[in-house]
C-alpha cells in the first residue's frame, strides 16, 4: 500500500495542482509541493524502519539499492521544494501551473523508477520522467532555452529508445528460461540459463540508452546545455535525483549480466565509458565561462566515475552506491546556491559574479564548501567514495586506470576551483554590503551540505547495511 | 539456334515501333486527346529512309559511323535475350557482360556523334546522358547480380529462361523488386518521364533529343528505329523477370511476350501521364533509390 | 517467402527508403503513417491465435502511429507552413547509400543473432535496419519536422522487435509504450511549433547558440 502511495500521491496532487483556479494558485501550489514532498518523505522514512512487502505480484518493491535511491529522490525533492515556494515567489510571472505539476509528476516518475523490479515498468519511468522536465528546461520561454530543450528531447528520446530495443532484446535472452519475463529477481535467479548472444547486445544497447538519460560521454552533449538554461532548481533535481535513477537502471542491467557471468565482457566497456567521462569533463571543465554548464560537465565526471565503480568489481559497487548517494546530495547542493546567485546578480556566467562571499555571505561560503564537496576533498562524503572506487581499481589490478583517473580528476579540482574560488573570493574588497537571504533559499542547501559532510564522517548502520545489501545484489563486496 | 528464338527476335525487329506510338496514344487517350496512330513511328521511319541526309561541315566519319553502330550493336544485343523463354541465339557463360557492354557501346557511339558536331547543344545532352549513365549501370549490375544468386545461372538465357520459373516459387519478394528496379532503369536509359521528356524539345530540359538533333534522313530513321529497338529489348528485360515463359512453346511464348511489351509501353505511357519530369538533380536519387532496391533483393538472396 | 509477414516487413523497409530519399516533408509523414498502418497489420499476421489482446494491440499501434500522429505532424507542417527539406548534412544521395548500408550491416548483425523460437526470419534485420535508418534520417535533417520523423522511424523499428514479444509482454506495458511515444511526440509537436513562433523557420541551424 505505501508503495503504491509513494508514487500515485505525487500524480494526484499534480493533477490537482494543475486544476487549481489561478486565483487561489499563488498560495495553493506551492502549498500542495511542499505538503506532497513532506508526506513521501514521511512515507520513506517508514520504509526504513518497517520494511513494506512487494505489491502487483512483486512488480513494485524496495529492495536496498532502490530503496537507496528512493530516499536520495525523497530528500533531495523535499529540500528542494522548501526552496521553489520562496523561488516561485520571487518569479512570479507565470503563477506556475506547469512548474509545479511538472515537478509532482517528476516525482511521481522517478518514484517509479526506483520500486519497479519490471524493467519494462523501469523505463515507463524513466521515459516519464523524460516527458515531465521537458516543459521545466523550458521554463524561461526564451531562445536558449527553446534550444536547449529541443537537444534534450532529441537526444534524450533517441537514448530511451535504444533501451527500450535492449529491453526487447533482454526479453528475447529470457525466452525458455524459467521465471516471469523481465523481473528482476527471476533474471538474476536464473541468469546462467539467459542465452549469451542476446544478453550482450541488450546490455549495449541499454548500457547506451540509460546513459544517455545518465550523461555519460559520448552521449552527454544535451547536459550542458539542459543544465545552463533550465531553472537551476530544475537543474540540481535533473543531477541529483535522474542521474541517479538512470543510474539505477544501469546497474540493475549489470547486476544481472554480472550474474549470468559475462563479467568480463561488460567490465572493460564500463571502464572505457567511465574513463571516456572523465576525460571530456576534465577537458571541457577547462576554460568553462558559465558556472552551471561547468557543473553539468562536473556531472559527466561523477556518472563515469559510478560507472567505473561498476566496471571494477570487488568493491567497486559498494563505492559506486555510496558515490551516487554523496553525489545526488552535493550536486543539488550546489545548484541550490547556484540558484541563490542567478536570483542575486541575474547571470549564470562566472565573469557576472565576483566576491559573493561578501556580498552572499551564506551563499558564497556554501560555494566554497560544495567546491571542495564535489571535487572529492576530505571530509566530505566524496573523499570516501572515491577511495573506495580507487581502492577497487587497484584491488581488481587496473592499475593504469587508476592512475589516469587521479590525474584527470586533479586536472578536475584545478579545472573548477579556478572559477569557483574566483567567483566566490575574487573582486574588490569590501564596499557593497551583504545582501538579505532568504532563509528558505538557504534551508536546503546547508541541509544537504550537513548530510554530505556527515557522509564522510560517519555511515550510520542502517544505511551500512542497505549499502552492503545493493552492493551484494550488484554481485560486489563490501569493504 | 532454334527456329522460335529466330522468330521471337524478328518478331522483336518488327513489333519494337509500335512501342512508342502506344506509349504515347495512352498517354492522349488519358489526357482527353486522341493523340497519333499507334504504328506512327513505322511510316516515319519509312518517310525518312526515302529523303536525303544533310551532313554539318564540322563532323567526320565519327558522326556517320555513330546511328549505324548503335544499331549494330543493339541487334548484336538482343542476340543475347532469351526472347522466347527457354534460350537466346547466342549464349555463354558470362554473357551478360556482354549484353551490358555491347548497350554501354552503343551509348558511347551515340554520345561521340553528338560531340563530334561540336555543338554545346549536343555535347551537354551528350554529358547528362553519361552522368545518368553513371548511375543506371551499376543498378543495372545489381538486378542482375540478383538473377544470378535466384536461379544459379551466370547467362542470360538462365537467368531469363527455365530455372527462373523455379526461382519465383521460392523468391518471389527479391524478384518482384528487381523487376521493379529494371522497369524504372527502363524509364531511365529510353529517356522517358520522369528521367526525359521525349516530348519536349526544349534546350535547356532535353537529354536524349538533343543528342540526335543534327542527325537527318536515313541516320534519323536508324536512329528512331534504334530507340524503339532499346525501349524493346528493356521491355523483353522486365517482361522475362515478370513472366517465365519456360513452360509455354513456340508461337504461344512469342505471343505472350508481345502481350507483355504492349503492357509495358500502356505502363510506361500511364506514368508519362501521371508524373512530371523530375528535376535534373533528383534523378540521380532516383536511380540510386532503384539501385538501393536491386541491393535489398541482393542481401534478401544472400540470406 | 510470400508469408504475409514477409510482404509487410518488406513495405516496411520500402517506406524508410522513401522516407530518406524524399524532399517533401508531407511525403515523409505519410510514408512514416503507412509505416505505422503496417506495423499495425503486423501483430495480426503474426500471432498464431487471434485474441482480444493482439486485436486492441493492433487497433491502437493503427491508431496511434498510422492516424494520430501523422495527423498531428501534418497539422504542424501547415502551422509551420513548411513545404520541403533543405538539402541534408549528408545529402540525398549519400543518405540513400548510407540506408543501403545500414540494411545490410542489419542482415548480417541479424545472423548472428538467432531467434530462439521459429519466428519470422526477417524481422530481426528488418527492425534494427528501420532503427538504423531513422538514426541517419535524426541526425542528418536540418528541419526540426524531419527530426521528428526520424525519432518516429527509430521507435517504429524498436517497436517492430517488440512485436516478437506480443504475447509475453503484458497489455498494459504496450499500451503505456505507445502512449509515452504519442506524448513524446506531442511534446516534441509543441516544441517544434515554438521554434516557428521564435525564429520563424525549422531549420535547425538557428538552434547552435549554446555552445563551449
Amino acid at each position: 500500500m505505501r508503495l503504491i502511495l509513494l508514487w500515485a500521491l505525487p500524480a494526484i496532487a499534480g493533477a490537482v495542482s494543475y486544476a487549481v483556479p489561478a486565483s487561489r494558485a499563488g498560495t495553493l501550489r506551492p502549498g500542495i509541493l511542499v505538503a506532497t514532498a513532506a508526506a513521501h518523505l514521511a512515507i520513506v522514512l517508514s520504509l526504513w524502519i518497517r520494511p513494506a512487502p512487494g505489491a502487483f505480484d512483486g512488480w513494485l518493491y524496495a529492495d536496498p539499492l532502490g530503496l537507496l535511491v528512493l530516499s536520495l529522490t525523497s530528500v533531495v525533492f523535499f529540500l528542494t521544494a522548501l526552496y521553489t515556494v520562496e523561488y516561485m515567489r520571487r518569479q512570479r510571472a507565470r503563477g506556475g501551473r506547469v512548474f509545479v505539476t511538472g515537478l509532482l509528476a517528476f516525482l511521481a516518475a522517478a518514484t517509479l523508477v526506483t520500486l519497479s523490479q519490471h524493467l519494462a515498468l523501469l523505463w515507463v519511468g524513466i521515459e516519464a520522467t523524460t516527458l515531465a522536465l521537458a516543459p521545466l528546461i523550458f521554463h524561461r520561454h526564451d531562445r536558449r532555452s527553446l534550444e536547449a530543450v529541443w537537444k534534450y528531447l532529441l537526444i534524450s528520446s533517441v537514448g530511451i529508445a535504444l533501451a527500450l530495443l535492449g529491453i526487447f532484446f533482454l526479453a528475447t535472452a529470457q525466452v525458455g528460461v524459467a521465471g516471469r519475463p523481465l523481473i528482476l529477481d527471476d533474471l538474476t535467479s536464473h541468469a546462467g540459463e539467459l542465452h549469451p548472444a542476446w544478453l550482450r547486445v541488450a546490455f549495449l544497447f541499454l548500457l547506451v540508452g540509460f546513459g544517455t538519460k545518465m550523461g555519460l560521454a559520448p552521449m552527454h552533449t544535451w547536459k550542458p546545455d539542459t543544465y545552463g538554461e533550465a531553472p537551476s532548481l530544475v537543474s540540481g533535481l535533473m543531477a541529483g535525483v535522474l542521474t541517479s535513477c538512470a543510474f539505477l537502471g544501469v546497474a540493475r542491467v549489470t547486476g544481472v549480466v554480472v550474474a549470468a557471468g559475462l563479467g568480463p565482457f561488460v567490465q572493460p566497456v564500463l571502464i572505457g565509458f567511465g574513463l571516456l567521462s572523465l576525460a571530456v569533463a576534465a577537458v571541457f571543465i577547462i576554460g568553462q565561462s558559465d558556472v552551471k554548464r561547468l557543473l553539468a560537465y562536473s556531472s559527466v565526471e561523477h556518472m563515469g566515475l559510478l560507472v567505473l565503480g561498476l566496471g571494477f568489481g570487488g568493491i567497486g559497487a559498494y563505492g559506486s552506491v555510496l558515490h551516487m548517494l554523496n553525489n545526488g546530495l552535493s550536486k543539488s547542493w550546489l545548484f541550490l546556491v547556484v540558484g541563490n546567485i542567478v536570483l542575486a546578480s541575474g547571470s549564470s556566467a562566472i565573469s557576472a559574479n565576483r566576491g559573493l562571499i561578501r556580498s552572499l555571505p551564506v551563499s558564497g561560503t556554501l560555494l566554497v564548501l560544495g567546491l571542495f564537496a564535489v571535487t572529492g576533498s576530505p571530509p566530505f562524503g566524496l573523499f570516501i567514495s572515491e577511495f573506495t572506487l580507487l581502492r577497487a581499481a587497484i584491488g581488481a589490478g587496473h592499475l593504469w586506470v587508476a592512475s589516469v583517473m587521479l590525474v584527470l580528476l586533479a586536472v578536475i579540482f584545478v579545472g573548477m576551483a579556478l572559477p569557483l574560488l574566483e567567483m566566490a573570493l575574487g573582486g574588490e574588497a569590501g564596499n557593497a554590503d551583504p545582501l538579505p537571504e532568504s532563509r528558505w533559499l538557504v534551508i536546503g542547501p546547508i541541509l544537504l551540505a550537513a548530510a554530505v559532510l556527515t557522509l564522510g564522517l560517519y555511515i550510520p548502520t542502517p544505511l551500512r547495511d542497505a549499502l552492503a545489501g545493493a552492493a551484494a545484489g550488484l554481485g560486489g563486496m563490501v569493504p | 539456334m532454334t527456329w522460335t528464338a529466330l522468330a521471337a527476335l524478328a518478331t522483336l525487329l518488327l513489333v519494337s515501333p509500335a512501342l512508342p506510338g502506344i506509349a504515347v496514344r495512352t498517354k492522349s487517350l488519358l489526357t482527353g486527346r486522341r493523340g497519333a496512330p499507334v504504328l506512327q513511328l513505322y511510316f516515319d521511319i519509312w518517310k525518312l529512309l526515302r529523303k536525303g541526309t544533310v551532313y554539318s561541315t564540322t563532323t567526320t566519319w565519327v558522326f556517320r559511323a555513330g546511328p549505324v553502330v548503335l544499331l549494330a550493336a543493339l541487334i548484336a544485343a538482343a542476340l543475347f535475350l532469351p526472347l522466347d523463354g527457354r534460350g537466346a541465339l547466342a549464349y555463354f557463360a558470362g554473357d551478360l557482360l556482354a549484353f551490358t557492354a555491347l548497350l554501354a557501346l552503343g551509348r558511347f557511339a551515340l554520345v561521340l556523334a553528338s560531340l563530334d558536331t561540336g555543338s554545346s547543344f549536343e555535347g551537354m545532352g551528350a554529358s547528362r546522358e553519361v552522368t545518368f549513365a553513371t548511375f543506371a549501370e551499376p543498378a543495372l549490375f545489381l538486378c542482375f547480380i540478383a538473377l544470378v544468386l535466384a536461379t544459379g545461372s551466370v547467362s542470360l538465357s538462365g537467368m531469363l529462361g527455365v530455372p527462373l520459373a523455379g526461382a519465383w516459387a521460392v523468391a518471389s519478394a527479391p524478384l518482384s523488386l528487381v523487376g521493379i528496379s529494371l522497369f524504372v532503369l527502363l524509364l531511365a536509359e529510353n529517356s522517358r518521364v520522369p528521367v526525359d521528356d521525349p516530348a519536349t524539345h526544349l534546350e535547356l530540359t532535353m537529354v536524349h533529343e538533343v543528342m540526335v538533333l543534327d542527325h537527318s534522313g536515313p541516320d534519323l530513321a536508324i536512329i528512331l528505329f534504334g530507340s524503339s529497338l532499346k525501349l524493346a529489348i528493356f521491355g523483353a528485360l522486365v517482361v522475362g523477370v515478370f513472366v517465365p515463359r519456360a513452360g509455354l512453346v513456340g508461337a504461344a511464348s512469342i505471343a505472350v511476350l508481345v502481350a507483355g511489351l504492349i503492357l509495358v509501353a500502356v505502363a510506361v505511357g500511364v506514368i508519362e501521364s501521371l508524373m512530371a519530369r523530375l528535376r535534373l538533380t533528383r534523378v540521380p536519387q532516383l536511380l540510386v533509390g532503384a539501385g538501393a532496391l536491386a541491393l535489398f533483393a541482393v542481401i534478401l538472396l544472400l540470406r | 517467402m510470400q508469408t504475409a509477414p514477409d510482404v509487410l516487413l518488406l513495405l516496411v523497409v520500402l517506406t524508410n527508403f522513401v522516407v530518406l530519399g524524399t524532399t517533401r516533408l508531407s511525403a515523409g509523414v505519410r510514408a512514416v503513417a503507412v509505416q505505422g498502418l503496417l506495423l499495425g497489420l503486423l501483430p495480426l499476421t503474426l500471432a498464431s491465435s487471434v485474441s482480444f489482446h493482439i486485436v486492441t494491440l493492433s487497433a491502437g499501434t493503427v491508431i496511434v502511429k498510422g492516424i494520430v500522429l501523422p495527423y498531428f505532424l501534418m497539422w504542424a507542417i501547415r502551422e509551420a507552413a513548411v513545404r520541403r527539406e533543405i538539402e541534408p548534412v549528408v545529402g540525398y544521395i549519400a543518405s540513400l547509400l548510407l540506408g543501403a548500408l545500414a540494411l545490410a550491416l542489419a542482415f548480417a548483425i541479424a545472423a548472428h543473432l538467432p531467434l530462439p523460437a521459429e519466428q519470422q526470419a526477417l524481422l530481426v534485420p528488418v527492425s534494427l535496419a528501420t532503427v538504423m535508418i531513422g538514426f541517419i534520417v535524426l541526425t542528418s535533417r536540418r528541419k526540426a519536422l524531419t527530426q521528428v520523423v526520424g525519432y518516429l522511424m527509430l521507435e517504429n523499428g524498436t517497436y517492430l522487435f517488440g512485436l516478437t514479444h506480443a504475447e509475453s509482454v503484458p497489455f498494459l506495458l504496450e499500451i503505456a509504450v505507445l502512449l509515452d511515444v504519442f506524448v513524446g511526440v506531442f511534446i516534441m509537436g509543441i516544441v517544434v511549433f515554438h521554434i516557428n513562433r521564435e525564429f520563424d523557420s525549422l531549420d535547425s541551424a538557428h538552434l547552435s547558440e549554446l555552445r563551449d
